[in-house]
């Protein structure tokens, strides 16, 4: 476990380093993720691997590591009141073109490039 | 009435509620609340509806409401939590790693569609607080809501907004769509996995990938890295887009 989550702090730092020496606005861990990935590519390290075993059950709880940031809701529930519709509005609104955007943009390339469609049938879900 | 027999218990009292204000205390709040979120989870069969991170966030949120913590103090005491959001978003790469198969012919529609997608969160968002009455300060917090919260902080911070705020805005998007986003695809007719990954992860980054890798991992992969290049393409596209909309 303390192997596998030494490995990717070791590839966070990679990337922390990356992003100040170049100087750019993407957060560290980003770009960490992109070493990790190229390392996993040409490594290609068993299912059970201490970096993987670790790595997997830190995505078991992604959501836990957002909670503490979260909570800011409340500090500030009480000045947000006045501007609730702009705030909602445009977070709703854009949140919903971004989906359709992203969505039928890639699968209408897809359909354009002539690549298979991998489809899965709605009623699995 | 504080006789002698209630001054013990006033004390015990007391000293429960320092616990409960020590970081330790804060941390188990916040660890229980999440453990709570996902027994409901369970016990509401995986509907929709119930995301551990939502109640995790109602019952920390309560708890320093309560026992009067000032959020600040929270969040420092909760730093060992947030740590781990690091290291998290590198192993995003191994879902990605067992799906890369799948990239095989969906480079180029993956690329141009987040970053029209990235276009498109940015301006929206501007243009639609502006038109429905929000100030310039609200507008500039707002249009970095679709980053991954880092990026979200950072950018705001650079273009003269509320870093804290967009931290917010970042993580409630990223809640809403967890809740929603799955069956907002289907209604979409959005039925490849690896486009309907993508579309979760350029709106809502690693919260809406937390719920694309409890659906399948094909989903979840396209999620993380969809993520990854939405921080990319906003961290870019933004300081131009500012230009022209502020």
């Amino acid at each position: 476990m303390i192997l596998g989550l030494t490995w990717l702090i070791a590839f966070q730092l990679l990337g922390e380093v990356t992003v100040r020496l170049l100087d750019v606005a993407v957060p560290g861990p980003v770009v960490g993720m992109l070493y990790l990935f190229v390392f996993l590519r040409l490594r290609r390290p068993a299912a059970d691997a201490p970096v993987v075993r670790a790595g997997s059950g830190l995505l078991r709880h992604l959501q836990l590591f957002f909670v503490p940031a979260g909570v800011g809701m409340v500090a500030y529930l009480g000045v947000l009141g006045d501007d609730w519709l702009p705030i909602a509005g445009a977070m709703v609104g854009s949140w919903f073109l971004g989906l359709v955007v992203v969505g039928w943009t890639a699968v209408g390339l897809e359909r354009l490039l002539g690549q298979p469609r991998d489809d899965q049938p709605l009623e699995a879900r | 009435m504080t006789g002698p027999l209630l001054v013990p218990l006033v004390g015990a009292a007391d000293t429960l509620l320092e616990v409960a204000r020590s970081p330790l205390g804060l941390l188990g709040v916040t660890l229980g609340g999440y453990q709570a979120g996902r027994w409901l989870q369970r016990r509401a069969r995986d509907h929709a509806a119930v995301q551990p991170v939502l109640v995790a966030i109602v019952v920390a949120g309560l708890a320093i409401t309560l026992l009067d913590v000032d959020y600040a103090d929270y969040r420092s005491a909760t730093e060992l939590i947030a740590f781990w959001l690091g290291p998290a978003t590198v192993a995003l790469a191994i879902p990605l790693h067992s799906q890369a198969d799948r990239l095989r012919g969906f480079v180029v529609p993956l690329l141009v569609a987040v970053a029209l997608g990235a276009a498109v969160s940015i301006t929206s968002a501007v243009f639609l607080a502006r038109w429905l009455g929000a100030g310039e300060t609200l507008e500039k917090t707002l249009s970095t809501k679709a980053a991954t919260t880092p990026v979200a902080i950072g950018l705001t911070e650079s273009l003269g907004g509320i870093p804290s705020l967009a931290a917010v805005f970042a993580i409630s998007i990223g809640i809403f769509s967890a809740i929603v986003g799955p069956a907002t695809l289907n209604l979409l007719r959005i039925r490849d996995r690896r486009a309907r990954g993508l579309a979760m992860g350029a709106v809502s980054h690693g919260v809406g990938a937390s719920r694309m890798l409890r659906e399948h991992e094909t989903e979840g992969a396209f999620a993380g890295l969809a993520m990854g290049l939405s921080a990319l393409a906003i961290s870019l596209l933004l300081p131009l887009l500012a230009l022209w909309l502020f």
